[in-house]
Order: C-alpha cells, then structure tokens, then sequence
C-alpha cells in the first residue's frame, strides 16, 4: 500500500507546491534578505568586539586585565550583581506569590507598577535618584550631616542597577504562577504541610526553570548596565567604575585593545545568557511561562 | 471560615479568604518594596518638575539645544522604529515560517540587543562604522559617512529595536491558522493576495505593538547610542545626552525637565501599546 501511495504523492510534491509555501523565488529573497540584515546589524557588532580585542595580539588582550582599575572594576560589578540579583530575586518571588496566589482588587495596575522601570530611560532612572540622594536632593543634606555618601559612591550603583533589572524575575514569575494556579499548594496544605514547607518542595519544583531564567536576564542587565550606572557613579578610576564604565573610559582614551579586551568580558557574559536562555527555551519550554517576551 | 457570618465577613475583607498563608507578608513587601525602589523616587522627579511648572517646563524644551535634542531624538527614533517594524516583519516570518540552515542559531541571535550591554554595543558599533571600520571604510569611498553623524544614531537604534519587533511578531506568525490560507487559496487567492488581505491583518496588532516598543526604547536609549553619535550640540546631540551634561553642570531643574518631557512620552508609548492590545483583543481575540 504505502508504496503505491507514496509514489504518486512525492511527484505531485515536485511539481506542485502547496497553496500554504510562498514562491520559492520570494522565499529566497525573503531568507536572504533577513540573513543579510541579521549579519549586518547583528552578527558583524558582536563579532568585531572580539577582533578588535585581539587585533594586537593575546599579549596585549591579557595585558588590559592586569590593570589594577580595570579588575577594580570587575570586582565592583560582580558585588553590584550580586546584591542587586538577590534584592529583585525575594521581591520577584514576593510579588508573584501575591499576585498568583491570591485575588485582591487592583491586581492588573500592580503588574503594570512593576513593569514601569522597563518603561523608565537609563538615564532617568539614574536622575531620580540623584534626586532623592545628591547633596541638591531630597535626602542630600541629612545625607551629608551624617556622613553618608549614596551618590558617586557604591550605594547608588546598586540602587541604580536594582531600578533598572526590578521587573526581571518578577515578570517572569508572575504569569508562570498564574498558569500554574493553586490547587497543587492547597492540597499540600491541607494535607499538613506548613506554608514554608509547600513554597520549599511543590511551588519551588515548578517554577526552578521560571525562575532560573529571570535570575539569568536580571544578572546579565545588572553586569552590563551603563546609562543609569553612569549618571550616579561619578567615574572614579578603582572605585566608582563598573565594567561598562570603565569601557567608556577606555575608549575615549582611545585605549582600543582595552576597551575592547573588557568588552569582550561582557559580549562572553551575552553569550552565555543567550545560550542558557535558549536552552531553556528549548528544554523546558513548557515549564517557562508562555508570555512574549519583550526584553 | 466556616461560620454563618462567612458571606458577610468576605465582603468586608482585602481578598479572598485562602488556605494559602503569606498574603499579608508577600504583598506588604511587595508594596513597600515598590513603593521605595521604584514610585518614591519617580514620584520625586514628579515633584521635582511641578515645582518647575507647566511653564518651566515649556522654557527648558524651548531652548534652542534641548528642543533640537528633544526633535533629534523623536524623529531619529521613529524612523529607526519604521526601518524595524520592515525588517522585524520580514526576520520574523523568515525565522517562522522557513527552514533553512543556521535558522535557530539566527533566532537565538536576535535576542543579542537584550543580551549585549548598550556600552558594548556602542563601541562595537562606532568601530564599525567609523572611517576606518569594515562598513565605514567601503562607505567612505562612497562619500557616506555614518559614524559621528545623524545616520549613526539611526544604526544604533535599529540595532536596540529589533528583537521588540522580532519578538512581539513571531508567535502570532506561528499562531497563524494554515486552514484560512488553504479557504483563501480555494477561493481563488493568489498567494499575494492571501498574505495581504489573509495573513497581515491579523499580525497587524503586534506589528504595532513592536513598534511602539521599539519606539519607547529607542527614545530613552544612551548607551549605544553615544559614541557612535559624534554629539554634536544642534546635531547628533541626543535628549538623554543632555540630562546628563545639564547633570554635569549641576543644572539638576533642567535635567529634571528634560527627563519629565521624556517620562511623558515613554508613557504615552505604553498607554498606546495597552490601547493597542485591548483593541487587539476585541477585534482579534489575541494580544
């Protein structure tokens, strides 16, 4: 049977196309043309990071991570990630607990609140809080009285980071915990369990994908944030300069292979990101929530 | 829980009562959280810019310089969200609907923008185009220069705004049911006339969507865009530049007036989206 039938359909299959495919000629043109967009503004940006690091050689690439700023400020951005990425983590968790597990009025204006730095320029979110914190600020004089310094110093990169990647885990968590509804937690309960202990072993379990890519797209803002960053750092060589800062510098001292060499710090970071992200996606797509993804 | 007096106690109460414990603790932080992260200091900028004024606010847009930052931005990154909103269209239905080698490396790919710090990316891209660079050197010999003008603001901004349209468009593409181009086609469609008057409609509410997002980024985007500008003052000089020089003048009220102009066209662009998807989801039933 299956090879009388099968022969007359693979030659209809050669000379017709079905009604559904494009032109192949349209279809050529179409792939081409966005391979080649996709190279073009894409591809060819992230690649020079790299060619341009190594473009006098490895010497000089692993000469620029032994300067002293230049790991200072690799040291800086990893303590700002890790307070910044734990602070939005609970809140994440928080949040969607509320919202998922529970039915209050004003649900929809919350999600929304919480979406609003996504919405907010860098820059601006840097502006606020120099005007809360800065000497002219809301804060400033108290601040000053007591010798506290949150603007040019390390409390206002962590700030400014934690404004910029707040929505991360939380827009993540949110839907997933609202797929997932609350009957598996409810029975736990009333089985016994305490509240901690049905967070810890039934809603923790399905939402470790979830949550594991939230963590991932916070970390990789938070390593790499700049305009915020930059508007409450005050650039200080070794102190003030996170990895994206000190890129700046670099650069605008024409210090190429430096800039570059750091650069390629955050691009490998990218990557990384990229590649786990579409692990997941490709994984546990179905443990992800559905939602598009917008950033 | 179970007493006689349950309906009228419900009624009275926050939410709904739940065996699930943590509301109270969950959403107290949730809100505190918010509220000191987020909205006390947003609601600072506010206050900030209504001791300016209504016509304060005018004085600072109208100046010359941040009127011609303030134009330079907008109109840059409109167009650069209409170079997107083409070739997001023709990524996204490439990547959807074809197969072809190297397609799921290119689609995980797109999300590079998001991925990539903006600094990096504004290096990267200002060493491209520069005289010197793979694309600005070919380009010179043209006579067309892109770094350190008006053209280089527009390639950093179709690089940032790319994967919104990309990403808004693709599922919808994919949602999109085969049985209403078959009806088209037995109907006598050409295949043309079924991907415009068949396919496009419904794609046109995420279309849009992309596109005010990519719009609302582009127009607070700095990162990227600063060094491959040029930043000259009148010309390539762009709106979050400015906050950050007045900032470095200690001209905190002019910053405050610039950044309250752009919160307010950021939030225009999402009032716009939300209007957008739940007109979407009446006509279509769809975000």
């Amino acid at each position: 049977m299956s090879e009388i039938a099968v022969i007359p359909v693979a030659r209809r299959r050669a000379k017709y196309r079905p009604v559904t495919e494009d032109p192949p000629l349209a279809r050529y043109a179409l792939i081409a043309t966005a391979v080649l967009f996709l190279a073009l503004f894409l591809l060819a940006p992230l690649a020079i990071v790299f060619v341009e690091a190594l473009s006098k050689g490895v010497e000089s690439f692993l000469a620029a991570f032994r300067d002293p700023d230049a790991l200072a400020a690799i040291r800086l951005t990893l303590l700002v990630a890790a307070l910044a990425v734990p602070a939005n983590l609970v809140f994440g968790l928080a949040a969607s607990w509320s919202i998922a597990k529970f039915s209050f009025p004003g649900k929809s204006v919350l999600i929304t609140l919480i979406d609003l730095p996504f919405s907010v320029s860098p820059v601006v979110a840097g502006l606020v809080y120099v005007l809360v914190f800065s000497g002219q600020g809301l804060f400033g004089p108290w601040l000053a009285e007591h010798g506290v310094r949150i603007i040019f110093a390390v409390p206002g990169i962590v700030l400014a980071t934690i404004f910029v990647t707040f929505p991360f885990v939380a827009r993540e968590l949110i839907p997933l915990m609202q797929e997932q509804g609350k009957v598996e937690e409810e029975a736990a309960l009333t089985l016994g369990a305490s509240g901690f202990k049905t967070f810890l072993t039934v809603t923790l379990p399905n939402i470790k994908w979830g949550l594991l890519y939230g963590v991932l797209l916070c970390n990789a803002r938070a390593m790499g944030e700049f305009g915020a960053v930059s508007v409450v750092s005050g650039h200080i060589r070794g102190l003030t300069n996170t990895i994206p800062l000190q890129v700046e510098i670099l650069y605008n001292e024409y210090n190429n292979v430096a800039a570059f060499a750091l650069a390629v710090l955050l691009a490998g970071l990218a990557l990384i990101t990229l590649g786990f992200k579409t692990f997941l996606e490709w994984r546990h797509a179905d443990e992800l929530s559905g939602r598009a993804r917008r950033h | 829980m179970t007493s006689p007096s349950f309906v009228g106690k419900n009624a009275r109460r926050f939410t709904a009562p739940s065996v699930i414990p943590g509301f109270g603790l969950t959403f107290g932080y949730t809100l505190v959280y918010l509220g000191l992260i987020v909205l006390f200091p947003l609601a600072t900028l506010i206050w900030w810019s209504s001791e300016l004024g209504l016509s304060g606010l005018y004085a600072i847009a109208s100046e010359p310089r941040v009127a011609a930052a303030l134009r330079t931005t907008f109109f840059i990154s409109f167009a650069a969200a209409v170079v997107d909103l083409f070739f997001g269209l023709i990524v996204a239905w490439t990547l959807t609907r074809y197969d072809f080698p190297g397609r799921r490396l290119l689609d995980a790919f797109v999300d590079l923008p998001f991925a990539l710090p903006t600094a990096v990316a504004g290096i990267s891209l200002a060493a491209l185009y520069s005289p010197n660079g793979w694309f600005g050197a070919p380009l010179a010999d043209f006579d067309i220069k892109i770094a350190f003008t008006r053209w280089g603001i527009l390639v950093a901004l179709i690089f940032i705004g790319l994967p919104f349209v990309v990403r808004t468009v693709q599922p919808i593409i994919s949602e999109l049911e085969v049985e209403l181009e078959e009806a088209s086609a037995t109907l006598g469609a050409r295949r043309m006339q079924t991907v415009i008057h068949v396919m496009l409609p419904p794609l046109t509410p995420a279309l849009l969507t992309g596109f005010a997002l990519a719009f609302a980024r582009s127009i607070g985007e700095y990162g990227s865009v600063i060094f491959i500008a040029g930043n000259i003052a009148y010309v390539s000089e762009i709106a979050p530049l400015l906050i950050v020089e007045k900032l470095e003048q200690y001209d905190v009220a002019g910053a405050t007036g610039v950044a309250t102009i752009m919160l307010a066209v950021s939030f225009a662009a999402l009032l716009l989206i939300n209007l957008i998807q739940a007109w979407s989801r009446r006509r279509f039933g769809h975000v």
